[in-house]
């Protein structure tokens, strides 16, 4: 570049002279900018960052002063008392917690082998052609708002659930330990089990693009591999597929139990508002801490009704909080034990 | 005539606030099952005098919590507040319309005003105590009928509101059992039944699961054409709901004691037991006093102008004895300087 630069600059004509006069701004490397824009930039970086961190606090702290007065009352029994009695001033938060875990559950059981199978079959198995509208159709799932699910639960989903699942499951287990109960409840179709399964459908598109994406970047030259050394499909996924995408599963699940775990409006149609603990049956209807929040807290009077509202939104924060610790523990283990193996 | 009238009404309105009147705004917020009649009033007061009013519907408990902290002009609750906290709060309450909660049932071969039904079974039924439709303590209310053999489903609202407020005020009434076990709020502990969120939900549920029970609103259930029961009322007549018993049950309060009234199981023989009125919040002494005097110019116009809008949207409105009362009730909004807020277009 700079011969042909040295080679202009010696040509006798003035017109190509003049024009390289004119471009040399252009063709030097432009001007450094100014040491305080990068200290500029910086600064708005780390700043954005901090911003994050203090919302992050100041959330925690307005939670812990709004339930303050709960707090106070209850303490950590709050977590364990399962009677919520706005009119006599008792609260206790068991019920919403345990339809809290017990949905997202349900829904975790559900969605990742289903979502497991999406993607395997989206990378590996399928013809090129069902590739593309597959994965769509796919990703379209996940921009229904969640409002739709709830209306679908409700009023097309739960009959079906009432009339061809948990109808003929009571006939069948009526009278058997255990297994009876499971089933009990009024025939409705709405409960704990609708509730998980809904929310299964929600994730499912969430932890099914984001494994079919990791899937997509495991090296090829690993997998021909494994397939030149007579693998079959499976032994390539879980030998190599797998353990080289481990991080990215993982991710994916989480972001799907952090969805499910903190869902409102679907949940709300289906799970049935129901603040008693009378049975661990999987169609007894019951309520989630998010369902509990969106249903009572407009009307909720100030003082002890709404401090314990705002004390269980302070415990889903903290359950999301622990799953997300959990996930990276679970990660770090994995990566220890893979350097041993090494 | 009337148009110029009011557009004369409106001018000199405009005079008295002076500078203050180009881009006067009202804010309002609270019940939701008022905010579909406020809405429309709002759109009506418009056209009529150019002042705006802005309702935010975020419920009545919210709408008490915005009032308290003078963020709004005004509150609005479907649950009265009491004299004593009015007093500690500096606040005033007076009712602006009335409606009555109705229940509705889906059970096979029942029609419309078939199923009487009085307050003692509605809360044994919702405590669980009654479990079929062909209970004896159902029978006794309906020989007529052919019940079911079939277990009652209850539906219940799951979000706080003043609907489950009026009907579990309602049950604690006439219910010794309901009162000592569950008691009355907007929302409540309930012993069972489905909850379905706002009347939707409710009605919902109703329309979906077979033999079961619930309560809506009357416009709601009126527009939704559902299956409701007729009532035994406090002086044993049987009653169906409709404007005309919500009118009787509000007649029959004593408003001119107090404006808390609940219009539940009300004596007189052609009261709808199950009757409620939304209330609007004011405080007493106005900072502001030209959006005080806004406020109250707003409902004298909606009480002269607006009962025929509330009653094509199936509200009913308050009787006019109720109102003469109402309006002169409204002397007790004082300027900081304690003079009444001028709110009479007249003076």
């Amino acid at each position: 570049m700079s011969s042909t630069l040295a080679a202009h600059e010696l040509s006798f004509d003035p017109g190509v002279g003049r024009r390289t006069r004119d471009m040399t701004p252009r063709r030097q490397p432009p001007a450094r900018s100014a040491a305080w824009v990068d200290v500029l930039f910086g600064l708005a970086a780390k700043s954005a960052a901090i911003l994050t961190l203090g919302l992050l606090a100041a959330i925690l702290a307005s939670l812990v002063v709004g339930a303050w007065p709960a707090i106070a009352k209850y303490g950590l029994g709050f977590l364990a008392n399962s009677v919520w009695d706005p009119v006599a001033g008792e609260f206790g938060g068991l019920v919403m917690i345990y339809g809290t875990l017990a949905t997202s559950i349900i829904a975790l059981v559900i969605a990742v082998p289903v979502s497991f199978g999406i993607a395997l079959f989206l990378t590996e198995l399928s013809p090129a052609w069902l590739k593309r509208p597959l994965g769509t159709a796919i990703e379209l799932l996940a921009a229904v708002p969640s409002i739709v699910y709830g209306m679908w639960g409700l009023l097309v989903f739960s009959p079906v659930l009432a009339t061809y699942v948990q109808q003929p499951l009571q006939a069948v287990f009526a009278g058997v330990p255990y297994l009876g109960a499971l089933v009990s409840g009024p025939p409705v179709g709405i409960g704990i089990l609708s509730a998980g399964i809904i929310l299964a459908i929600m994730i499912i598109p969430f932890i099914a693009a984001v494994m079919r994406d990791v899937f997509d970047v495991t090296p090829p030259m690993l997998k021909e591999s494994a397939y030149a050394l007579g693998s079959t499909t499976w032994e390539v996924t879980y030998r190599v597929v797998l353990p080289y995408t481990k991080a990215g599963v993982i991710g994916g699940v989480m972001l799907g139990l952090g969805r499910a775990l903190g869902e409102t409006m679907a949940v709300t149609f289906v799970i049935g508002n129901f603040n008693q603990l009378n049975s661990l049956s999987l169609f007894q209807a019951a309520n989630s801490i998010t369902s509990a929040l969106a249903n009572e807290f407009a009307e909720a009077a100030s003082g002890l009704h709404q401090a314990a509202l705002i004390y269980l939104g302070l415990v889903l924060f903290f359950i999301t909080f622990v799953v997300l610790s959990l996930s990276k523990l679970l990660l770090a283990q994995l990566k220890k034990r893979e350097g041993a193996r090494a | 005539m009337k148009i110029t009238v009011r557009l004369a009404a409106a001018g000199i309105a405009g005079l008295c606030l002076s500078g203050l009147a180009a881009a006067q705004e009202v804010t309002g917020a609270g019940s939701t099952f008022a905010a579909p009649l406020f809405a429309k009033w709002a759109a009506d007061y418009n056209k009529a005098t150019g002042v705006k009013m802005n309702y935010q519907s975020i419920g009545s408990g919210a709408g008490i919590k915005q009032i308290d902290s003078k963020t709004v002009d005004f509150g609005a609750s479907d649950m009265p507040q009491s004299d004593e906290e009015l007093a500690r709060k500096g606040q005033m309450q007076f009712p602006v319309m009335i409606g009555g909660v109705v229940p509705v049932v889906n059970v096979k071969g029942i029609a419309p005003g078939q199923l009487k039904l009085n307050g003692q079974v509605l809360g044994d039924i919702y405590l669980g105590k009654i479990a079929k439709w062909n209970d004896p303590a159902i029978k006794t209310l309906n020989p007529a009928l052919a019940l079911p053999d079939a277990a009652i489903a209850p539906v219940r609202r799951a979000d706080g509101s003043g609907t489950t407020f009026i009907f579990t005020n309602y049950l604690s009434k006439t219910n010794p059992d309901w009162k000592s076990k569950v008691g009355e709020g907007t929302a409540v502990n309930w012993p069972t039944g489905a909850g379905g969120k706002g009347n939707e939900g409710v009605a919902a549920f109703v329309n979906r699961l077979p033999n079961s029970i619930g309560y809506v609103e009357y416009a709601y259930a009126k527009q939704s054409k559902m299956t409701y029961a007729l009532m035994h009322n406090a002086s044993g007549n049987v009653v169906s709901p409709d404007d005309k018993t919500f009118k009787a049950a509000a007649a029959g309060a004593e408003w001119s004691k107090t404006f808390y009234q609940i219009l539940t199981n009300q004596p007189g023989k052609d009261a709808w037991p199950i009757t409620g009125s939304t209330f609007v919040l004011m405080h007493k002494v106005q900072d502001k006093p030209a959006q005080g005097e806004a406020v109250l110019k707003f409902f004298e116009w909606a009480f002269q102008n607006g009962d025929k809008t509330a009653e094509a949207l199936d509200y009913v409105p308050m009787p006019g004895v109720v109102k003469t009362q109402i309006e002169k009730a409204w002397a007790q909004i004082k300027d900081a300087s304690g003079k009444p807020v001028a709110f009479k277009s007249a003076s």
